[in-house]
């Protein structure tokens, strides 16, 4: 008897949490590992503090595993996850297929949970770049374009200045003037390591402006051009007569330990990297200019966002809503400024964030970026039409496939094993063949 | 074998026996359908899909390709130049890594068939690398081994040659996985080749002796002999298992420099999961099976001649 009493406060404490443990409901989130994502999850604790009943679970993955993991989850609708991050390239596709939910379609359904959200602030570059017909598919998380780093401790010591626009050509000059091996300075670092998010990146950039493309209008692959060719030879010989050795292994990392050491002059690269530099050794000798141009102004700085979606076979639709609704909110930049600062605030979403002044101080860049980023248009990037957007992508499914192969002959071509005309012959049959196949002409 | 039960069981009592055995045939039915299910089902499945277009961010291309066009995949690897130099990949990593890993279990396993103190501890640390995950041996190679100023070969670089660090995996790429796989296969060879060491018969040993042979003898007309279905086992096994190599491959040199170390299996992920082609990635899986056939059956026949040369 006794004993039965003294545990009944044990029972009722167990069947509350029970109770209290069912009524809440599990939001799987899948992101990258990128800093900016790691402040997501480390400040979701205050979501849930003001969300009881939604508990939060996080899968977080480099760009790459979590991009096959996704694909594959989503294609076969095994729907493992609330809220997916996907980037630029594919949410369109995936809108297109009906993999994610609209988000203009949750939030006349949930308008409780997109109140005072104030989609007009949104970056119209960036979310323009997530709607199909005109309806939005996804929220933009962090956005970034690409632009000139260069150290201008270096420039002043040769008496060189760079222009706030710089074209290719002027760029090349001040590279190689600083360009100094013997005593460890490389006059500019590029990008080269084989893959369509890695060398192909800048070296589309440098493609669009040089007026050449990936594909005509109807699909039809261009790379076996006297553009591609110019563009090509000139990123070649730039990175081998005034860069760094080993090209084909550098990236974005890589670049970023090059420029913060002071072995580099010159970096064209993501604009995320100027907040990295900021913090670096370097960080007082850096200056920033718009990415180079060359003979046709247009598609020379890159546009990518990372953005929330909610895939289709959600269960906890409305939660996930509610969730994506507050971790792309301007409440949520203030949160981050608090909590961390306003240097790690996420960028290139809101035009709210770069009228603050406290953001203009921690960033001083921040107004180069914004240009840039509203610079960049995604469905004119080209001198002539292309079969569908993308600056440093095209926008549509075959892209990685081809995209990927092409970087790997464009690496031997980077590295001197082949020659220019060889890969772009190669690329262009391997372009070909994939586009055929899947029917465009 | 089962032609020959149902025979043997008439003569003692046939009606009882037979209905026994029919019920036996019965019972096993279940098992023989899932094993059907889990083998030929993705065989099959993998065959039609090679025989489709499809690519995972265009669900509408599931498909047929078409009678006129249904070997296109096919087709388009075979004329790939890439296609060869991965074969070749897979077939020199598979190559050196057989004969490696022969060559040194072979001599590991004569080492520890002899008495020493402390054999039971050398045996349980030799067989170790055998029992380390694939793809954890290939983190601690990559970054605690090879790792060019940090790991224990830049120690040897520097303080025991005396020369600047490489890094080996950029030097060397196909010879550093080359060396990861046979360090984890060389005790795999070395266990079965002891077992076998250890079945050869005192007497024989003894008797050989006696008849005055020498030690080189010894092992060329008494041990290889013995050891001949051992080994046939072992590299048999490991043909099979080496032909599919993954992990490290992923983990040590992402199939780079450019496709210098891409073997088939490699390239099968990369197509399935980085291009998201998953017809060409099927078409890529059936080549890897026609190639895993071949090896096994010339490599079973090589056996078998080696086999009747010895008893004739």
């Amino acid at each position: 008897m006794t004993r039965r009493i003294r545990s009944l406060p044990f029972i009722v404490t167990l069947a509350l949490a029970l109770g209290f443990a069912l009524a809440q409901t599990t939001v799987t989130i899948a992101t990258v590992n990128n800093p900016d994502m790691q402040i997501m999850e480390e400040l979701s604790s205050v979501f849930e503090a003001q969300n009881p009943d939604v508990a939060l679970e996080w899968l977080i993955l480099d760009e790459a595993t979590l991009r096959s993991r996704l694909t594959t989850d989503i294609a076969t609708g095994s729907g493992s996850f609330d809220i997916v991050t996907v980037g630029a390239y594919e949410t369109p596709l995936w809108g297109q297929n009906e993999w994610i939910e609209s988000i203009d379609g949750l939030a006349e359904q949930y308008p409780d949970a997109a109140e005072g959200y104030d989609f007009d602030d949104l970056l119209p570059a960036i979310a323009d770049g997530l709607r199909v017909d005109g309806e939005l598919f996804a929220v933009p998380f962090y956005g970034e374009s690409s632009f000139t780093m260069y150290n201008e401790a270096m420039l002043e010591g040769a008496g060189l200045t760079m222009p706030e626009q710089p074209t290719w050509q002027e760029v090349r000059d001040i590279a190689c003037e600083v360009h100094d091996p013997a005593n460890g300075v490389n006059g500019i670092v590029m990008r080269g390591k084989p893959g369509w998010g890695d060398n192909m990146g800048p070296i589309t950039t440098v493609v669009n402006t040089f007026g050449g493309q990936w594909f005509d209008a109807e699909g039809v692959p261009q790379i076996d051009t006297p553009e591609w060719n110019e563009a090509l030879t000139f990123y070649r010989d730039l990175v081998q007569e005034c860069g760094p050795p080993g090209v084909t292994g550098i990236s974005f990392p890589e670049g970023l330990s090059l420029m913060s050491q002071g072995q580099a002059a010159i970096w064209v690269d993501a604009t995320v990297a100027a907040g990295f530099l900021a913090n670096s050794p370097v960080g007082d000798a850096m200056g920033h200019a718009l990415a180079p141009v060359g003979p046709v102004a247009k598609g020379n700085q890159w546009l990518w966002s990372w953005n929330l979606a909610i895939p289709t076979t959600s269960d906890a639709i409305e939660e996930a809503f509610r969730f994506m609704m507050w971790a792309t909110s301007k409440e949520y930049i203030e949160l981050v400024a608090q909590e961390e600062s306003w240097a790690q605030v996420p960028p290139g979403t809101r035009t709210s964030t770069y009228q603050r002044e406290e953001y203009q101080e921690a960033a001083p860049f921040a107004g180069l970026v914004l240009q840039a980023i509203q610079n960049a248009d995604p469905t004119d990037a080209t001198a002539e039409p292309q079969v569908a957007p993308g600056i440093q992508f095209v926008q549509i499914p075959e892209f990685q496939g081809i995209g990927a192969q092409v970087g790997q002959i464009v690496a031997e071509a980077l590295s001197g094993d082949i020659t220019v005309e060889r890969a772009l012959e190669r690329s262009q049959r391997v372009a070909a063949e994939a586009m055929q196949d899947a029917g465009y002409y | 074998m089962a032609s020959s039960q149902p025979t043997a069981a008439t003569q003692s009592a046939p009606a009882p026996r037979s209905r026994v055995g029919e019920r036996r045939k019965f019972l096993s039915a279940p098992a023989i359908v899932f094993l059907i299910a889990v083998t030929q089902v993705p065989f099959a499945m993998t065959i039609w899909y090679s025989f489709t277009n499809w690519n995972l961010l265009r669900p509408a291309s599931t498909g047929f390709l078409g009678w006129d066009r249904m070997w296109r995949n096919f087709s388009r690897i075979l004329s790939n130049p890439d296609f060869w130099t991965i074969l070749w990949n897979t077939l020199f990593l598979t190559g050196s890594v057989v004969v490696l890993s022969f060559v040194f279990g072979m001599m590991f396993a004569l080492l520890l068939n002899r008495p020493f103190p402390g054999r039971a501890i050398a045996r349980t640390m030799l067989i170790s690398p055998f029992l380390v995950m694939p793809v954890a041996a290939a983190i601690v190679w990559k970054f605690l081994l090879l790792d060019p100023s940090n790991g224990l070969s830049a120690w040897v670089f520097r303080s025991v040659l005396g020369i600047q660090s490489v890094y080996l995996v950029e030097v060397a790429p196909m010879l550093s996985i080359i060396g990861i796989v046979s360090w984890q296969w060389i005790p795999f060879v070395m266990l079965i080749l002891l077992a076998g060491l250890q079945s050869l018969p005192e007497e024989i040993v003894e008797a050989a002796q006696l008849d005055g042979a020498g030690p080189l003898r010894m092992f060329v007309n008494i041990t290889l002999p013995h050891l001949r279905r051992f080994i046939e086992i072992a590299l048999l096994l490991e043909v099979i298992f080496v032909l599919s190599i993954f992990g490290q491959i992923f983990v040590v040199t992402s199939g780079g420099p450019g496709i210098r170390t891409t073997n088939l299996p490699y390239q099968i992920f990369l197509e399935a999961f980085s291009s998201f082609n998953i017809g060409r990635a099927s078409a890529y899986g059936i080549f890897a099976i026609i190639l895993a056939n071949i090896a096994m059956i010339l490599f079973l026949q090589v056996v078998r001649r080696h086999r009747l040369e010895g008893t004739s």
